[in-house]
């Protein structure tokens, strides 16, 4: 499958839910141009198999950037801040005459 | 030029994303911690070159991912090239429903998504291999657009779609494995 070439074809007037699923991702990503998500956009009113299909593929992205958080450790949070700190009052250092911000 | 004094303000707000993008990426905490660490260091000295007003945050994630490159990518390993190839789309919305169907009663597919613990999808993830890992966590965790990945990772555009269509399936795949085994454990299929 060859994503890349068929973002230049010009899309058929009707698209069929072959050709959908084939542009799910550009279309989810946001990267089809206005005419190819428009067109996407009608298939999917007329067509609840794809729509289901499309929504679940939302769904899952949801879930992955969802379950993918992770809390900053105070210690380390607190280790940059202070060789930040360190790095601003070296002499000779680029910007060594700033001053770095307290918390 | 950006000025040094104003780098905490602008840049310490995205240590929680740039966190857990190391956590993906070294797979363990204490080189997730090194590399964060050394990114914002590199940061903070190469921040007098930033544009001011341009995309900090791909920016940082630039000095990360090079970074991870650098130091963490000891062993080089293929990634299994012939085996992404044959997912098909919509691997998992596929299984999943005929999966439930196999069982007493049917629940939408996307309930079963919420039964997806964390490590189960952390471990998905990390499964993957490295390039194809990095575009997945840039596009779907972090939600970069294709121009923004192909910067930060400095590979064509053509390159990071077909490291997202392939790395999505395999994850997809991995995700499958993952509950799958779960789901025999919990509830074995009847054998008729």
């Amino acid at each position: 499958m060859d994503h890349d070439e068929d973002l230049s074809r010009p899309p058929s007037v009707d698209v069929n839910c072959s050709e959908a699923v084939h542009v799910l991702y550009h279309f989810l990503d946001g990267e089809l141009t206005p005419e190819r998500k428009l067109l996407i956009e009608y298939h999917l009113d007329a067509c609840y198999p794809c729509l289901e299909a499309f929504e679940f593929e939302v769904e899952l992205r949801e879930l992955i950037k969802q379950r993918c958080q992770e809390q900053v450790p105070d210690e380390l949070r607190l280790r940059i801040k202070e060789l930040l700190a360190s790095e601003a009052c070296t002499p000779g250092t680029k910007g060594g005459e700033g001053t770095f911000p307290p918390a | 030029m950006a000025d040094q004094a104003t780098f905490a303000e602008q840049a310490m707000e995205h240590m929680p994303s740039l966190y857990a993008a190391a956590m993906r990426m070294t797979r363990n905490r204490s080189d997730a911690e090194d590399l964060v660490q050394e990114t914002y260091l590199k940061a903070y000295r190469a921040f007098g070159s930033f544009q001011e007003g341009t995309n900090l945050r791909a920016w940082l994630y630039r000095i990360l991912t090079n970074t991870f490159i650098n130091i963490y990518r000891a062993k080089k390993r293929r990634p299994e090239e012939s085996d992404l190839d044959e997912v098909e789309d919509l691997y998992l919305y596929r299984r999943l429903g005929a999966l439930e169907a196999a069982h007493a009663g049917r629940s939408a597919e996307d309930e079963v998504l919420d039964t997806f613990t964390e490590v189960e999808v952390k471990e998905s993830i990390e499964a993957l291999p490295a390039q194809f890992r990095m575009a997945v966590l840039l596009a779907d965790v972090e939600g970069f657009q294709y121009k923004e990945i192909a910067e930060i990772l400095d590979v064509p555009i053509g390159t990071v779609m077909s490291r997202l269509h392939r790395g999505r399936k395999a994850l997809q795949k991995s995700l499958f494995e993952f509950g799958l085994q779960r789901r025999l454990v919990d509830h074995p299929v009847a054998q008729p």
